[in-house]
């Protein structure tokens, strides 16, 4: 019986299991079909990549002021970047941009404080995010106070406009969304018939209709002299239809925790309001995280229906300048840029979100 | 809800009726005319890089101003839908509507507004790529036409091809932007819609030399801005706006040489620039009512040149827009 009195040295493992080449070999080439489909799926990637490479950067026009500056072989960016201010900001005046500048510096810095872990002071912060800053960012943007010059909401638009759509309704729908959620779970008959009646209203009309009411309909119902601000008439129109989504997916998630978490509660002699607020809300909320980011994002998205109304959010800015007749023709250039605006706000929300989930994950998720 | 909705139906018919009737007190006060116009209509109304709108018909709106406030940039403009114009003109969101509107009957006399008069005479026509090689209409037999959905062109089109038995063939899109770009990818044979959007979308081509206008109009679209009804004073003051333009037009009045006519002879020039008699105390406005908008937005022809004209990039011709002089229609009575 021969020993090997030593233990075998480690070695590499063969080189046909590491590296880049055996993982190819193992998700790329595994057999004949996936070959095929491998070299299949490159083809249409080059195919498809190439020419838009080619038309977004490598033969695109960057620097210039007017539609000469474009040489038509590429992309003409030279549209996008003479229009910029206009699509952040709308027609907000030159001289005052700095105003809208504070507000998106404040606003940045306030969900990054939100956002990273490591900051201090989370509740006060969130505390003022909610109550000072949106009046402040009100007295910047609208002026009037202070020896600021007045800029009436129609000016304002672009960007500026879909953040601040988007923000406000978000913020203004989750909590009505809370109170109308638990209202539709309550025993008190008038105030859960009157919740259901809200939300089904709410939820059985779309968007459009909605805003359409707040802009055709409304004005007509009121006397001449009390005339509501359009953009105030679209806020309110917006947070109220966002309102009975969030509730309905709130309710989704107060339903998912067991009748026993309240009932134990209440046997240690918590009122409704601590049972909701310390036992159920917190377990619901971080199992409805999905759901309500998932509503933000189509509200983000439905924002650009005010175009409809005549108001001029980033997708809508992106088409009026699209008719000036010095610049007619870079529709493809306009619509390319609204869409990756979008984009990187979207899929910020949907990333922050999978983080809150894997932070908060506390052994709910099967 | 069903209560609310009657009241607003009710609000609907009755708001031309309760139409408070000092429009003009309203725009002094607030020193601003809020102007209804289209977003996104090249030439006549559109977003420019100095965050303003330019066109034929913000033109027309800043002509109004002009006579009222004196300056034609008190113009506060708010771009309105197409369904929603009317509404916006009978709330009262709105001053006056000058927004690519084709006057008809039953416009004028069931919406609870009244037509000022014409600021712009179109009508339908088609485009077809040069090497067609066709010349009029009338051989179009079978052709393949690119128009927009749920336009009057698209009805239009029926009844032409009908009246004058040939058939075609309707591709049909929903925006301007897309069937210019189906008519490039020749989808279609040809391009139907109001000649002068026709125009711009022809400089949306990749080469736009590489299509005509063929010269025959199949439709009548008479565009002109329109009021409220129910302030007959605020009516003469919109309708006598846009003919103080054509009438310096017609005497040779215009921005440049406005200040040279105060001192002209003719009774006529003398009249329309107030300064043998005052016109416009009648209205409730200025002597200078006129002077103030040939000075400021110019005579007809200079705000057409402009915006869709031999100065713009449209180059459109007068055509039917031409003075009654000069072989046109556009004709406005005199100013005495």
């Amino acid at each position: 019986m021969i020993h090997n009195q030593d233990m075998i040295p480690q070695q590499p493992a063969p080189r046909s299991t590491i590296g880049p080449l055996a993982w190819m070999r193992a998700n790329l080439f595994s057999g004949p079909i996936n070959s095929v489909f491998t070299l299949l799926g490159l083809y249409v990637l080059y195919i498809l990549l190439v020419p838009t490479i080619q038309w977004a950067f490598i033969n695109a026009d960057w620097i210039g002021t007017s539609r000469d500056d474009c040489s038509g072989e590429g992309a003409c960016w030279v549209f996008v970047n003479a229009r910029f201010t206009q699509f952040i900001y709308g027609l907000y005046p030159q001289e005052e941009l700095w105003r809208g500048n504070i507000v998106f510096a404040g606003f940045a810095i306030l969900i990054a404080w939100l956002a990273i872990p490591r900051l201090p002071y989370k509740r006060w912060v969130a505390i003022f995010a909610l109550t000072a800053f949106p009046v402040i960012a009100y007295v910047l943007l609208h002026g009037g106070y202070f020896d600021l010059p007045r800029v009436p909401t129609h000016r304002w638009g672009g960007l500026m406009l879909t953040l601040i759509l988007a923000v406000v309704g978000m913020v203004g729908a989750l909590p009505i969304g809370i109170v109308l959620a638990l209202g539709r779970r309550s025993n008190m008959p008038i105030v859960k018939s009157f919740c259901v009646v809200f939300i089904e209203f709410w939820r059985g009309v779309p968007l459009i209709t909605v805003l359409f009411m707040a802009s055709v309909m409304l004005p007509l119902f009121l006397p001449s002299e009390l005339s509501v601000d359009r953009l105030i008439r679209a806020l309110i129109g917006i947070t109220l239809f966002q309102s009975a989504y969030m509730a309905e997916v709130i309710r989704g998630g107060l339903q998912a925790i067991p009748k026993g978490q309240e009932e134990a509660a209440a046997a240690l002699g918590m009122t409704y309001w601590k049972r909701t607020a310390l036992i159920v809300m917190p377990q619901a909320l971080k199992m409805m995280i999905p759901g309500i980011v998932n509503t933000f994002i189509s509200l983000f998205k439905d924002t650009t229906l005010v175009m409809i109304i005549g108001l001029f959010d980033l997708l809508g800015i992106v088409q009026a300048a699209l008719s000036d007749s010095r610049w007619l023709g870079f529709s493809l250039e306009g619509y390319v840029f609204a869409a990756f605006m979008f984009w990187i706000f979207c899929f910020s929300m949907s990333r922050y979100s999978q983080y809150l989930e894997r932070k908060l994950h506390t052994g709910h998720k099967r | 809800m069903r209560n609310k909705l009657m009241v607003g139906m009710a609000a609907l018919m009755a708001g031309p009726l309760l139409a408070q009737a000092a429009t003009l007190d309203d725009v002094l006060e607030n020193d601003s005319l809020r102007c209804g116009v289209n977003a996104a209509q090249p030439g006549f109304s559109a977003l420019s890089d100095e965050d303003t709108y330019l066109g034929l018909d913000t033109d027309v709106c800043r002509a109004v101003a002009a006579a009222v406030l004196g300056d034609a940039e008190k113009v506060q403009f708010v771009p309105l839908d197409s369904v929603e114009r009317f509404t916006a003109l009978q709330s009262g969101e709105v001053e006056m509507l000058s927004r690519t509107t084709t006057w008809t009957s039953s416009r004028d006399t069931s919406m609870g507004v009244n037509f000022t008069g014409v600021s712009y005479y179109d009508g339908q026509a088609f485009m077809v790529a040069g090497d067609l090689g066709v010349q009029s209409a009338q051989e179009l037999d079978g052709a393949a036409v690119c128009t927009q959905a749920g336009t009057t062109s698209e009805l239009n089109l029926a009844d032409y091809f009908r009246v004058n038995d040939m058939s075609y063939d309707p591709v049909i899109f929903d925006a301007p932007e897309q069937s210019i770009i189906g008519f490039e990818e020749g989808r279609c044979d040809v391009l139907s819609s109001d000649a002068s959007q026709l125009y711009a979308q022809r400089m949306q081509l990749s080469d736009p030399e590489s299509a005509v206008v063929l010269p025959e109009i199949i439709s009548k679209e008479p565009l002109g801005p329109a009021v409220r009804q129910g302030d007959d004073q605020w009516f003469n003051i919109v309708k006598w706006s846009l003919f103080a333009m054509i009438n310096a037009e017609e005497y040779g009045i215009s921005s440049t040489n406005v200040d040279e006519m105060l001192d002209s002879e003719d009774p006529n020039i003398a009249r329309i620039l107030g300064q043998s008699d005052n016109y416009g105390e009648a209205m409730g406005l200025e002597a200078d009512w006129a002077y103030q908008i040939i000075k400021q937005v110019g005579n007809y022809a200079e705000m057409f040149d402009r915006n869709v004209g031999q100065d713009s990039d449209f180059a459109i011709s007068r055509g039917l827009n031409a003075l009654w002089t000069d072989g046109g229609i556009l004709y406005a009575p005199p100013i005495r």
